[in-house]
């Protein structure tokens, strides 16, 4: 049993005694009698170190993991390489163990570390101003929707179906509450409906949703979405995956005015779907409409070049109800385990890391659509993942892969009724070609 | 960029890698010919190039400048920086929970699913709750979760005037931002002399509008407000719910329940109270419990267990809905579920009884020399007050916080509660130890000495450190907020 407390029981009555009291009882005599607990907790008893690391151990092997199964999983969570660097440097615990940086002149390594974070989501998103992170890619495209709303005294947020379900059911959550309208329009060969957007938004749009590459993996255009929205005084908010933006044009560059994600494709493992970290960046004009932390550079009363906590007037400590935002804890450690990863990737991994997901995720498509068994579900570009049609039970297929220790595509339908029979595959850089052709054979072999 | 301070960026060499991936090995088709151009970047995105080594020792160094409780004394009051048990980062790091995707099929997610449904049962069993999500991923996350979870429970009772959340005075800035958040207007009712909830205040203003009341019991002061039950009658009396900000829970699990104190929603911070790390500013996790009768508004998916095997239950019609992906902030459920195991039904009364012991021994040692903000048993906390240093010598709370740090440890909280002025929130947590509170007390005392006979000592602090005093003024006034190179200046 560990309690992690080191006062021996003679320094904690020598304590009590130096407060005045003899018992324990005394310290908590403002709890009405009526609501103090007399029994014990029905909770298990305490174990030893070996105990605990032996019952976590059979809990954890319980799990089919990544290590010993194949995986063409993604659906917003991407079993991509991550450099041993990463554990190393986040798990010292002057980082894993200090809290908010709120004394600068002890808190360098976090602050800086920020601002390097802030400085790679921008490049990356081609955005002026990231903040410190958000909880998630989903939650912070909730957040930008409602930010959105406040800017531009509208109400109304265009969504299409081609956003990952999820993430809709959160966008409409905090949407809902905080009294905004959900306006939602179709998709068109696996891209968002974008003759239907222009159809339906009208000048009460306050923004406008993309993700790119979307829920089916196809790639937006972004471009296009930002005319229609900004023809109309909306803002074009994109979700975005920071990988493929190794390649592909940045939302920025397109014309969105806001830019999210999911950041754990960056360093960060799949750990059952969190801790995650949303990334949030804007255009300028919207800086102080910021929700969270953002880190700037300052100068100390020595002249010494230095970062501190900054813009806080938009924080909840200081603005209360007045606020941007409610959020106080971010995914501080996530978002310095993606600066550490941009760090070792760099200029030239990057951009090879997205260079053999595109090349994989091809390879495995034109296998898996020439099979005969696969139709394609749509035409529409993607970057790392896919969407076929199946015309059996893919339950089924997915449970038979398990034999072989592979875990197969989403079941779209599972997610949304509309989408039965779409299959959707992840192929990052980690898979080999001898696992993609295995994997097709294996899916035929099934089907027939 | 000045010289003295090199980032990633500045260390930057072109053509220097630090990665290792395997060789392509299927056709290296032109990426034109997979993607259309008119989607594909023009120019590379100017991310460093950097080795192994430069990496590996450029966030040495800056780890280097932080302080971590591993390192030194963290009172930071609202904070519980307590210590963080090295076996939680053991077992949370297993490759059966890190490298688990969240949409596999249930069966081979069993051991994820079993901490999920363990953990709802035994903080419900904490907390007096019936029912909780483990989706919230923080304390913040969790209080606008819960608020909807309210709103959501009138909406369905038909009763849609309830568009008001009391919030004290005293209360952290996040109870009124997320009463915001979650499309209510924010009453904000005040503290009595004792640092209780004000009663009379509290009866003036609820009624048939009032939709809730958030409450931090032990509130921001660190005082248990005596009269809670009370205050429970009156909030549910006039038809609204009421609310446990568990931030400040350190101080009662094992000794009483906010389920039996008249809360119907709560949330956990499982950062705070069950030990996992702060990691300089999250990831946390924020899980919310409530009452039998708000179950079903709760987000899906929950844990069921049939038959020794657990599944997912869907969420009912009357769900909030998903407030983020998945299934929250899993890993930090392992890290705090280990912590349970470890310290067991017999431990969990000593980390309440213990911290506010050794919060009170705090209190009892500086009261001679500081202000204390209010002269009552305190919980977990103490807030102390400079206004004496402030009036007499113009020695401000933040100084002394400054000056704290030459002594080697972490300030406590400061200026916060916003009701007491020069407010110094000082929470030691139970894993420390009678040295090293000593060693504070004599540091503090020390301190209150020089702000009489040397203020400028004081004033001028941290003198150890190798920075000091930063402009926030001018980096709120003119931001500089990303690298920029020097063309680009």
């Amino acid at each position: 049993m560990a309690g992690y407390i080191p006062n021996t029981k003679e320094q904690q009555q020598e304590m009590l005694s130096a407060v005045g009291m003899s018992c324990f009882a005394e310290l908590f005599a403002d709890i009405p009698e009526s609501v103090r607990l007399k029994r014990q907790l029905n909770l298990p008893s305490a174990m030893s170190e070996a105990e605990v690391m032996g019952h976590l151990r059979k809990l954890a092997a319980k799990n089919a993991n990544t290590e010993d199964y194949t995986c063409f999983l993604g659906a917003g969570a991407y079993d991509h390489y991550i450099p041993s660097v990463i554990r190393h440097l986040i798990s010292r615990q002057e980082f894993a163990t200090a809290y908010t940086p709120y004394q600068p002149e002890i808190s360098q390594g976090t602050l800086q570390a920020i601002f390097e974070y802030q400085t790679l989501i921008c490049e990356l998103t081609g955005m002026d101003v990231a903040n410190a992170s958000m909880y998630d890619g989903a939650s912070a495209l909730a957040e930008a929707a409602g930010i959105a709303c406040g800017v531009k005294k509208r109400n109304k947020i265009l969504m299409p179906q081609s956003i990952n379900p999820m993430s809709r059911e959160i966008v409409s959550t905090y949407a809902r509450f905080k009294g905004n309208e959900v306006v939602n329009f179709g998709y068109a060969n696996g891209q968002a409906d974008l003759d239907e957007l222009e159809r339906l938004i009208t000048e009460e749009a306050a923004a406008v949703l993309i993700e790119s590459p979307n829920f089916f993996g196809s790639i937006e255009d972004i471009a296009k979405a930002a005319q229609i929205a900004h023809a109309k005084g909306a803002l074009l908010i994109v979700s975005c995956d920071p990988i493929s933006l190794a390649l592909l044009k940045s939302p920025g560059e397109l014309g969105a005015d806001i830019a999210v994600g999911e950041g754990q494709s960056l360093g960060n493992p799949l750990n059952f779907g969190g801790p995650y970290l949303g990334f949030f960046a804007v255009k300028e004009p919207f800086m102080r409409k910021m929700p969270g932390r953002i880190v700037g550079k300052t100068l100390d009363k020595n002249g010494k070049t230095g970062f501190v906590l900054t813009l806080q007037a938009r924080e909840q400590h200081i603005r209360r109800e007045k606020a941007t935002s409610n959020i106080c804890s971010n995914e501080a450690l996530n978002a310095l385990a993606a600066t550490i990863y941009l760090s070792l990737l760099g200029k030239q991994g990057l951009r090879e890391v997205a260079l053999q997901c595109t090349r994989k995720a091809h390879y495995a498509y034109d296998l898996l659509t020439q099979s005969g068994v696969f139709e394609p579900a749509f035409s529409a570009p993607f970057f790392q993942e896919f969407t076929v049609h199946y015309k059996g039970d893919l339950a089924k297929l997915n449970t038979a892969f398990l034999e072989d220790k592979i875990i197969g595509g989403l079941d779209a339908g599972s997610l949304d009724p509309a989408f039965k029979g779409h299959w959707i595959v992840a192929v990052t850089e980690k898979r080999k070609r001898s696992e993609i052709e295995h994997f097709v054979q294996k899916a035929v072999s099934i089907s027939e | 960029m000045n010289s003295d301070i090199q980032t990633i960026f500045d260390l930057s060499v072109t053509g220097r890698t630090g990665y290792s991936l395997p060789a392509c090995d299927v056709p290296e088709t032109a990426l034109e010919e997979l993607i259309p151009s008119q989607y594909l970047r023009t120019e590379a995105a100017k991310l460093p190039e950097l080795s192994e080594i430069d990496v590996v020792r450029h966030f040495t160094g800056l780890s280097k400048k932080n302080h971590g409780v591993d390192g030194g004394f963290y009172p930071l009051g609202s904070c519980t920086m307590k210590y963080n048990p090295k076996i939680n980062e053991d077992t949370a790091s297993l490759a059966g929970f890190t490298n688990v995707h969240p949409l596999q099929p249930e069966q081979t997610v069993q051991g994820c699913l079993e901490i999920l449904f363990s953990m709802d049962q035994m903080l419900a069993e904490i907390t007096g709750m019936d029912g909780m999500t483990f989706q919230p991923a923080a304390g913040a996350h969790g209080e606008l979760t819960g608020l909807m979870i309210l709103k959501a429970y009138h909406e369905s009772r038909g009763d849609i005037k309830r568009k008001k959340i009391l919030v004290p005075d005293s209360a952290h800035g996040t109870n009124p931002a997320s009463a915001m958040a979650a499309g209510f207007d924010v009453v904000e009712i005040r503290s009595d002399a004792r640092g209780n909830i004000e009663l009379a205040d509290l009866k003036s203003h609820v009624g048939e509008d009032t939709a809730g009341l958030m409450l931090t019991n032990p509130n921001t002061l660190g005082l248990f407000d005596d009269h809670i039950l009370d205050i429970a009658e009156v909030v549910h009396q006039a038809g609204g719910l009421l609310y446990y900000d568990g931030a400040n829970a350190n101080a009662i699990v094992g000794v009483c329940r906010p389920g039996d104190m008249g809360f119907d929603i709560i949330h956990l911070n499982l950062h705070k109270t069950f030990s996992t790390p702060h990691g300089g500013g999250g990831p946390g996790a924020g899980p919310v419990g409530v009452k039998k009768a708000l179950v079903p508004f709760l987000p899906g998916p929950t844990v069921v267990c049939e038959d020794g095997s657990y599944r997912f239950a869907e969420s009912v019609s009357n769900s909030i809905g998903r407030v983020k992906s998945f299934y929250g902030n899993f890993n930090v459920i392992v890290k705090a579920y280990t912590y349970l195991c470890s310290i067991g039904v017999e431990g969990i009364k000593d980390v309440a009884q213990v911290s506010v012991l050794n919060a009170n021994y705090l209190r009892v040692k500086l009261q001679d020399y500081f202000k204390v903000a209010y002269d009552r048993t305190c919980m977990h906390e103490v807030v102390l007050s400079a206004t004496p240093q402030k009036t007499a010598n113009g020695v401000s709370a933040n100084d002394i916080a400054k000056r704290l740090i030459d002594f080697g440890f972490h300030p406590p909280t400061v200026y916060f509660p916003l009701i007491v002025h020069e407010a110094m929130m000082v929470e030691p947590t139970e894993t420390e130890s009678k040295e090293t509170l000593d060693q504070f007390i004599s540091a503090m005392i020390q301190i209150a000495h020089e702000a009489q006979d040397n203020p400028d000592l004081v004033k001028g602090a941290p003198h150890t450190t190798v920075f000091s005093h930063f402009d926030e003024t001018q980096a709120a006034r003119f931001p500089v907020l990303i690298w920029k190179s020097d063309e680009n200046k």
